[in-house]
């Protein structure tokens, strides 16, 4: 006789404290993703000062590029997109079955990852804006 | 029981466009950042630079592919994310082509700003 399991809604955020090392992957590259394609159309939207002129879009580049808040966010932009990347890699990974056994490590493995190379890259985003 | 929605259709190609968008995005994401926050820096942006880098097709092409590509994988991914929510009927018909829509206009303001560094005048507008 089959036996089934009732998982639940695994789209049920009220259950975090269940969560496991690939539900939470899961669900940051859900928010990293919600947040790349956010800035995908922010950033056609600021790249396209240029259809106004040439003197138009380097100012508005660098006014931004001026305010320490916007290298912060560079900063937190950095971080996304590296996790994303990262994790994106391990999830190519299971989809073809190689390291199935060690996913969460993985997981793990692209936190960490994306912590050494955000903070490695802090001097480089803020250089200038002091 | 509960429920259980997946963006997963049998027959249907989107996952594999997803995944192979994703391969492409993986290396030309990181490029993109590491040209342009580490190789140049962003305060240093002019728009001479970004026509220098855009005037060679190489880059140009490299850039329109990125654009559709980046676009077809947030856009999808973001349906995929409403649908694993639980979106159907007519909502989902309805975002489905306002995401279309969406998609078509960021590629094209991408595109018109793109031939603008690359002093190409394709489009009419």
């Amino acid at each position: 006789m089959s036996q089934s399991y009732n998982r639940g809604l695994i789209e049920d955020f009220g259950r975090w404290r269940e969560f496991s090392a690939g539900m939470w992957a899961w669900i940051f590259h859900k928010f990293t993703g919600w947040v790349l394609v956010g800035y995908l159309f922010t950033h056609i939207a600021v790249l396209s000062t240029a259809l106004t002129g040439a003197a138009a879009y380097t100012e508005t580049i660098q006014t931004l590029e001026s305010l320490l808040v916007v290298r912060l966010l560079e900063v937190g932009l950095l971080a996304v997109a590296v996790f994303h990347i990262l994790n994106g890699l391990r999830l190519l990974l299971v989809d073809l079955g190689v390291g199935l056994h060690a996913q969460d490590k993985s997981f793990y493995a692209s936190l960490a990852l994306t912590g050494a190379i955000v903070v490695a890259s802090v001097p480089t985003f803020v250089a200038g804006v002091f | 029981m509960a429920e259980h929605y997946s963006s997963f259709e049998r027959g249907g190609r989107r996952w594999l466009w997803q995944r192979l968008t994703a391969a492409f995005l993986v290396v030309v994401l990181a490029f993109h950042f590491f040209l342009l926050h580490f190789v140049h820096h962003a305060d240093e942006v002019t728009f001479a630079m970004s026509s220098a880098r855009m005037e060679q097709w190489t880059y140009y092409s490299l850039m329109i592919l990125f654009l559709v590509t980046a676009t077809f994988h947030g856009v999808n991914g973001v349906y995929n994310a409403l649908v694993n929510q639980g979106l159907s009927g007519t909502k989902k018909t309805a975002v489905k082509w306002t995401l279309v829509a969406a998609s078509v206009l960021l590629v094209v303001q991408g595109v018109r700003t793109a031939n603008v560094w690359a002093g190409i005048s394709l489009l009419p507008f």
